[in-house]
């Protein structure tokens, strides 16, 4: 069976109409089924329908998503608070120790985002990776700082995210390989990304799983959750009315 | 393999291969590049493709070498990969349109 190929995170102001249906129309020729594209916390949905129409022009399904920048652990609780229902994807950018440790227990977080290139705020141990694993948080691992690096500092990189993956294999942390770039020239195929993410011992069935099925079970079980009729995990309403 | 090729401008094949062959020494290194049996078998500047043979063992390195190019001196570009197989043959009937 084909897989169905995601990419999480397309770097693209959303309100650049003409720049997301260039970036929309690549990503669906390279082969990708659903893409996510971060909007603001403050949620225009007129634009997000104009968006979403211009992915479906092109066979592709938007998801909305939101990149949370918490300074503090009471600042990711409120934004959780707040846009939790509102977004399909929640991502947290951990920029603090407290945060990455808030934001992996926390059931209502998708994927943490580290920064890529300042490896002292990489905070993604095995206390963390613990705490991902037991509420279903994912690691995100964006490719686009390993294409545009060059030298020591991409030597520098695969070290850190060979120990990052290695502990979430550990743990049995979901590992989601986005593409992380605004610009469409450094946007690769899902095959290309698998073989970009075997540089870090991430290969085989492991790195499709990272672009195919784990970014897309994310997105499903988030849109089941928005659906009207969610009450609980396994739980929903098919029917209502006296007929009952 | 079949490949595309996505940037501005022209260049000839000599420069095509001197990227692709510092991509997979950059990524892999001079004992990794002399595993790879990367050669040229056809390169088009109009229809902007080539076809590259490499040893099937090495063909996941290859892969990732030519998914890292980013730039040909200081123009952007990109190399996608659009079908491998093991005779030209099968390649081209793959690849025809």
């Amino acid at each position: 069976m084909k897989r169905t190929c995601a990419d999480l995170h397309l770097c693209v102001d959303p309100n650049d109409v003409e720049r997301v249906s260039r970036v929309v129309s690549k990503a669906s020729r390279l082969g990708y089924a659903l893409v996510a594209v971060p909007f603001p916390p403050r949620l225009d949905e007129a634009v997000v329908g104009k968006v979403r129409k211009e992915c479906e022009e092109f066979g592709t399904e938007l998801v909305s998503r939101v990149d949370l920048r918490p300074r503090t652990t009471e600042d990711l609780l409120s934004g959780l608070r707040r846009l939790r229902r509102r977004f399909e994807v929640v991502a947290v950018m951990c920029e603090s120790k407290h945060v990455a440790r808030q934001a992996a227990k926390d059931r209502r977080v998708d994927v943490l985002n580290f920064p890529l290139l300042d490896f002292r705020r990489r905070f993604f141990d095995a206390a963390e990776a613990e705490l991902a694993s037991s509420s279903l948080v994912s690691l995100e691992v964006d490719m686009g700082p390993l294409l545009r690096l060059e030298g020591v500092a991409r030597v520098k990189l695969l070290s850190n995210l060979r120990r990052e993956v290695a502990t979430a294999k550990d743990f049995r942390v979901p590992i989601v390989v986005s593409s992380g770039v605004a610009d469409e020239m450094l946007m690769r195929k899902p095959a290309e990304l698998v073989a970009l993410a075997s540089l870090f011992d991430l290969s085989g069935v492991s790195a499709l799983d990272a672009v195919s099925s784990n970014p897309v079970t994310i997105v499903r079980r988030n849109q089941g959750k928005l659906d009207h009729g969610f009450v609980a995990p396994g739980i929903r309403v098919i029917r209502r009315g006296r007929d009952c | 393999m079949a490949i595309a090729i996505e940037s501005d401008g022209s260049f000839g094949s000599s420069e095509f291969m001197e990227v692709v062959w510092g991509a997979v020494l950059k990524l892999y290194g001079e004992c990794g590049a002399s595993r790879a049996g990367l050669s040229l078998i056809d390169f088009d500047i109009e229809k902007k493709s080539a076809v590259l043979r490499t040893g099937h063992n090495a063909l996941e390195m290859v892969r990732a070498a030519l998914a890292s190019i980013t730039k040909l001196g200081s123009r952007p570009m990109a190399v996608h990969v659009l079908a491998v197989s093991g005779t030209i043959k099968s390649l081209m009937r793959n690849t025809a349109p």
